[in-house]
C-alpha cells in the first residue's frame, strides 16, 4: 500500500485524539460496573467474527458480522462496557499496518460511544425481566447512530487518503453495507435478549447459536457466489476453445459479449437483461461449427448450396443450446443475429421491429468486431472508420438506434480490439495453414456480404 | 444426473417402510389430539402451525436434488423443544407435536400440489418422524419437565444434544431412501447425506433452539425474527442451486460442439455421462465426484476440437493408443483453462491410460473416474445408439476380455449391472 498522504495522518491522529479521551473515561466508569467475563467473551465473539470475515471477500456482509457483538455489548454490558469493546479491534487478526489499527479501533470507539450516548438518552438500560418491547426503540436509534458514526468517519479516512468525495463514498460502500449492517445489528440484540441472566440466561454459549445460522447464510451465499464465477469462467473458456475450429474468430465472442453489454448499458436496458445479452453475444456464434470447416474457410465465391449451410448456423446454434433454461431472451438473438432491418437478412427474413432487440445489439456489435480485427485477406480497420460503415449501413441493415448507442459508448469506454485470445489450444501442426490472395468469405462483415449477395432471399 | 433416478425403481423397501411408518404416527397423532380435551394451548400450536405451513410452501431443492423445507423443520423443531412461552410454561405433548406438523405441512403442501409440483412424499415422511423423534425425545421421557426449573444454559444444552441425535436419524432415514432408489451402497450415501446436510442442518437445527429459547422472553416475535437468517441461506441456495443446474445445462449443450463438428456420433457424450454417472452411484462416489465425473464424461472428446480431420465415427477406441492418450491431454488443457474445473481436467486427461500396463503392477494412480469414462467410452464407441441385445452383449464381452489391463474390472462389473438394469437385458 502506499504511504498515507499528509492529510489522511492528519486525520487519524486527530480521531484517535478524540478516541483516548473517552477510551479513559470508559475504562476508569466501567472498572467497576462491567462484568468482565462477559466482556471477555464477547472481545473474543468480535474478533472471531471479525477475523472470519477478513477472509472471504470484503463485501458488505462480512465487515458487518462484527456488529452483532458490538451492539450486544449495550444492552448486556452498558455504554462504558460497549466502549471498552471496542478496543478489542486492535487485536484484530489479520495484521494491518499499526496506521489502520489505530483507525479502526479509534473510529469503532467513538461509534460506540455515540450509540452509546443515544441508548441511555432514549432510555435504554440492559436487559431485565420486562424490558423486552421498551428495549427496542432505544437500541434502534443506537444502532442508527453507531451506522452513521461509524460510515462517517470511514468515508472521511477514504476521502483523505485516495481524494475520492465524501459524497461518493457515502452513496457507494455505504449505501450498500447499511442493510447488513443494520440487520446483523439487530441480532445483537437478539443475542443479549438469550444472553442475559434475565433473558434466556443461556450465557455466552447463546453466541455460538446465534452466530451458526448468520454464518450458515453468509457460506451458502458465498457458495453461491463461487458457483456463478466459476461458471462464468467455463463458459468463457469453453467458447474460447470452440472457437479455434475457425482462425478468424479467436475472441471474437468475447469481444461481441462486451460490445453488446456496452450497447445495452448505453440504451438503458435493465441489468438482468444485460447479464443474459452477454450470453448471447458469447454464444451468438456457437453454431458456427456445425458449418463445415472447409466452408468457413474457403476462398472466393459460395455456392448456393454453401451459402445455405452458412445460414444455418443461428438455427443451428439456437438447436444446441435450447436446453439451457436461464438462457431465455438470449435463444431469440443468437436465433436472429443476421437478420437485417430491409428483411434481407437470414434465417427468417424478419423486418425492422420484428427483429428482436437483443438480436439488433448483437448484430452491431458483431459486425463492428469483425471489421475490426485483422483478417488474412485484409487489416483491421480502425474503430472510426468501422463506425463510419455501420452508420452507412444503419437504417437499412443496422438498427439506427443501436448504432448510435454503441457509437455514444465508444466515447466514453476504451475499445480493447483484438485482445490477445484467452489461451490457444490448436497445436501449431494442426493449424490450416491461411488462406492468402483472394477474398474469403467474412459472414460478419458487412463489405465482404456485400461483395457475396446472396442470390434470393428466403421468403418471411 | 436425473437418469440414474428416474429410470423405474425395485426394491424400493425402505421407502415404503418409512412413508408407511409417518403414516400411522401421523393417523395416530391426530386422533389422539383431536380427541376431547387433547389439544392444550390452541393459540400457540395455531402459530407454529401458520409458520410451518409458511416453511412448507416456501420449501427448496438443495443440490444434488434434495428436497428441503428449512423453515419448516425449524418451526416443528422449536415447536418440539418449546419448555415456556411469553414466561408460561407450556404442557403440549409430543403427539401434539407431530399433529400440529402434520396438518401444517399438509396446508403448506396444498398450493405445490394445485400448482402440479407435487413434493416427494418419502422426504416429507422422514422429516415428520425426525421431529416426532425429536418430540419423543424430549417430551415423552420428561426431559422438558426435568430442564424447566434449570438455567437457560442447561436449557439450551439439551436442546442442541435432542437436535444434533435428530440430524443423525435424518440422515439415516434419508440414506435408507435414497440407497433403496439409486442402488448406492448405504454407507456411501450415508456420508453423502451427512455433508450435504451438515451446513444447513446445523442453521436449522440451532435456528430451531434458538426459537424455543427466546419464545420465552419475545412470545411468538422469536418465530419471524430469527427465521430471518435461513430466509437468507434459502434464497442463496436457491440461486445456488439454479446457477448449478445451469451450468450442467450449459456443459451438456458444448458437450455436443463435437458433434456437429462432425468428431463424435450424436448423442455418445449424453450417452456416455449417463452410464459414467450411473456406474459411479453404483461404485459409491460421492457427490462432489458424480459431479465432476459428469463434467468430464460431458467434455471427453473436447480434445477432438483440436485435430484437422475427425476420427471416422469419433470413435477414439480405434485410434492408436498414443493419439488418444494426446488426444486427452488437450482435451484436458482446454479444461484446465477455466480455471476452475482442476479435478475435471485430471479425469480427462488421464481417461486413456489403462488399468493396468502388462508386466508391471497395478497403477492405482488413475481416478476412479478416469477409469469409468475410458470403459464407458469404450462401450458407446462399440455400440452407439443400438439397441440390439447382441450388440450390448458383444461389447460388454470385449471390454470384459480386455479386463484385466485395459479396463478396471469392478469398473465393467458395474457397468455391467447398470446396464442390464437400464436395458432390463
Amino acid at each position: 500500500m502506499d504511504p498515507l498522504p499528509l492529510k489522511a495522518r492528519l486525520y487519524v491522529v486527530a480521531v484517535a485524539m478524540s478516541a483516548l479521551p473517552l477510551l479513559c473515561l470508559a475504562l476508569i466508569n466501567g472498572a467497576t460496573s462491567v462484568d468482565v467475563i462477559d466482556l471477555l467473551f464477547l472481545a473474543a465473539l468480535y474478533i472471531i467474527s471479525d477475523s472470519i470475515g477478513s477472509k472471504g471477500s470484503r463485501d458488505a456482509v462480512t465487515i458487518a458480522l462484527g456488529s452483532v457483538s458490538a451492539m450486544a455489548a449495550l444492552p448486556l454490558l452498558g455504554g462504558w462496557g460497549a466502549i471498552i469493546l471496542a478496543c478489542s479491534t486492535a487485536f484484530a487478526t489479520d495484521s494491518p499496518p499499526l496506521i489502520k489499527r489505530v483507525f479502526n479501533t479509534s473510529q469503532l470507539v467513538l461509534a460506540a460511544g455515540a450509540s452509546a450516548l443515544c441508548f441511555v438518552l432514549m432510555g435504554g438500560s440492559e436487559i431485565t425481566e420486562d424490558s423486552f418491547p421498551q428495549i427496542i426503540l432505544p437500541f434502534l436509534l443506537a444502532l442508527t447512530v453507531h451506522c452513521l458514526v461509524n460510515g462517517a468517519l470511514v468515508a472521511g479516512i477514504v476521502h483523505f487518503a485516495q481524494g475520492v468525495p465524501v459524497r461518493t463514498v457515502w452513496h457507494g460502500t455505504m449505501a450498500k453495507s447499511v442493510s447488513g449492517y443494520v440487520g446483523y445489528g439487530l441480532f445483537g440484540l437478539l443475542l443479549a435478549v438469550l444472553w442475559a441472566p434475565a433473558g434466556a440466561d443461556v450465557g455466552p454459549a447463546a453466541a455460538v447459536l446465534v452466530l451458526l445460522p448468520l454464518f450458515v447464510a453468509r457460506w451458502a451465499y458465498a457458495q453461491y457466489a463461487e458457483e456463478q464465477r466459476a461458471y462464468d469462467r467455463t463458459v468463457r473458456t469453453l467458447i474460447a476453445a470452440v472457437e479455434t475450429k475457425d482462425l478468424y474468430t479467436r475472441g471474437h465472442s468475447e469481444r461481441v459479449a462486451a460490445a453488446s453489454v456496452l450497447i445495452a448499458r448505453a440504451i438503458g436496458m435493465r441489468e438482468d437483461r444485460v447479464a443474459s445479452l452477454r450470453y448471447a453475444g458469447m454464444l451468438h456464434d456457437v453454431g458456427k461449427l456445425g458449418v463445415p470447416t472447409r466452408v468457413l474457410q474457403k476462398t472466393g465465391q459460395l455456392t448456393e448450396e454453401e451459402f445455405a449451410a452458412i445460414k444455418l448456423h443461428p438455427v443451428r446454434g439456437l438447436e444446441m443450446i435450447r436446453e439451457i433454461e436461464f438462457l431465455g431472451e438470449a435463444f431469440a438473438g443468437i436465433m436472429h443475429h443476421h437478420e437485417r432491418l430491409d428483411g434481407r437478412g437470414y434465417p427468417m427474413g424478419l423486418r425492422g421491429a420484428e427483429i428482436p432487440e437483443f438480436a439488433r445489439a448483437i448484430a452491431v456489435a458483431d459486425a463492428f468486431d469483425s471489421m475490426t480485427t485483422t483478417r488474412s485477406y485484409r487489416g483491421a480497420r480502425t474503430p472510426e472508420d468501422a463506425l463510419v460503415e455501420l452508420r452507412r449501413c444503419a437504417g437499412s441493415q443496422f438498427d439506427t438506434v443501436m448504432v448510435e448507442a454503441l457509437v455514444s459508448a465508444l466515447d466514453e469506454h476504451q475499445w480493447q480490439s483484438e485482445t490477445t485470445p484467452l489461451f490457444d489450444v490448436t497445436a501449431e501442426d494442426d493449424v490450416v495453414p491461411a488462406p492468402s490472395g483472394s477474398p474469403v468469405f467474412d459472414h460478419d462483415d458487412p463489405r465482404s456480404v456485400a461483395a457475396h449477395p446472396p442470390s434470393k432471399n428466403p421468403a418471411p | 444426473m436425473t437418469a440414474a433416478r428416474t429410470r423405474p425403481d425395485r426394491g424400493v423397501s425402505s421407502q415404503v417402510v418409512v412413508i408407511a411408518a409417518a403414516m400411522v404416527l401421523a393417523l395416530g397423532a391426530v386422533i389422539v389430539t383431536a380427541s376431547p380435551g387433547g389439544l392444550v394451548e390452541p393459540w400457540i400450536a395455531l402459530a407454529f402451525a401458520a409458520f410451518i405451513a409458511l416453511g412448507e410452501l416456501a420449501r427448496i431443492t438443495l443440490p444434488g436434488g434434495r428436497d428441503a423445507a428449512p423453515i419448516a423443520t425449524a418451526g416443528a423443531l422449536a415447536y418440539a423443544l418449546l419448555v415456556t412461552f411469553d414466561q408460561g410454561t407450556v404442557g403440549h405433548g409430543a403427539l401434539q407435536v407431530v399433529a400440529v406438523v402434520v396438518l401444517a405441512m399438509i396446508i403448506g403442501v396444498f398450493p405445490h400440489v394445485v400448482a402440479g409440483r407435487a413434493p416427494t412424499v418419502d422426504s416429507m415422511a422422514r422429516r415428520l418422524l425426525a421431529v416426532g423423534f425429536a418430540a419423543a425425545l424430549f417430551r415423552g421421557t420428561g426431559l422438558d419437565a426435568l430442564v424447566h426449573d434449570q438455567e437457560g444454559f442447561v436449557q439450551a444444552l439439551a436442546m442442541v444434544g435432542i437436535v444434533a441425535a435428530t440430524g443423525a436419524v435424518d440422515a439415516v432415514l434419508a440414506a435408507a431412501v435414497r440407497a433403496g432408489a439409486d442402488r448406492a451402497p448405504f454407507v456411501a450415501v450415508l456420508r453423502n447425506e451427512s455433508r450435504a446436510q451438515v451446513g444447513i442442518g446445523s442453521a436449522i437445527g440451532a435456528t430451531g433452539a434458538l426459537i424455543a429459547l427466546a419464545a420465552s422472553i419475545m412470545g411468538s416475535w422469536a418465530l419471524p425474527v430469527f427465521v430471518i437468517p435461513l430466509l437468507l441461506t434459502q434464497f442463496s441456495f436457491r440461486r445456488y442451486a439454479a446457477i448449478r443446474s445451469t451450468s450442467l445445462q450449459t456443459i451438456r449443450a458444448l458437450s455436443r460442439v463435437t458433434e456437429l463438428g462432425g468428431y463424435t456420433e450424436t448423442g455418445h457424450s449424453r450417452r456416455v455421462s449417463e452410464l459414467a454417472v450411473a456406474v459411479g452411484r453404483e461404485l459409491g462416489m460421492s457427490d462432489a465426484d458424480l459431479l465432476d465425473l459428469e463434467y468430464a464424461a460431458l467434455m471427453h472428446d473436447i480434445g477432438q476440437l483440436s485435430l484437422t480431420e475427425p476420427i471416422p465415427g469419433g470413435a477414439t477406441v480405434v485410434a492408436a493408443p498414443a493419439e488418444q492418450r494426446r488426444i486427452a491431454g488437450l482435451g484436458a488443457d482446454v479444461i484446465r483453462q477455466t480455471g476452475v474445473l482442476d479435478g475435471v481436467a485430471t479425469i480427462v486427461e488421464r481417461q486413456a491410460e489403462p488399468y493396468r500396463r502388462a508386466h508391471e503392477g497395478m497403477d492405482l494412480d488413475v481416478p476412479l473416474a478416469s477409469r469409468i469414462i475410458k470403459a464407458v467410452n469404450a462401450y458407446d464407441d462399440l455400440v452407439g445408439e443400438s439397441a440390439e441385445t447382441a450388440r450390448r452383449l458383444d461389447a460388454l464381452e470385449r471390454l470384459r476380455l480386455g479386463m484385466a489391463y485395459e479396463y478396471d474390472p469392478r469398473v465393467v462389473d458395474s457397468m455391467a449391472k447398470a446396464i442390464e438394469r437400464s436395458s432390463g437385458l
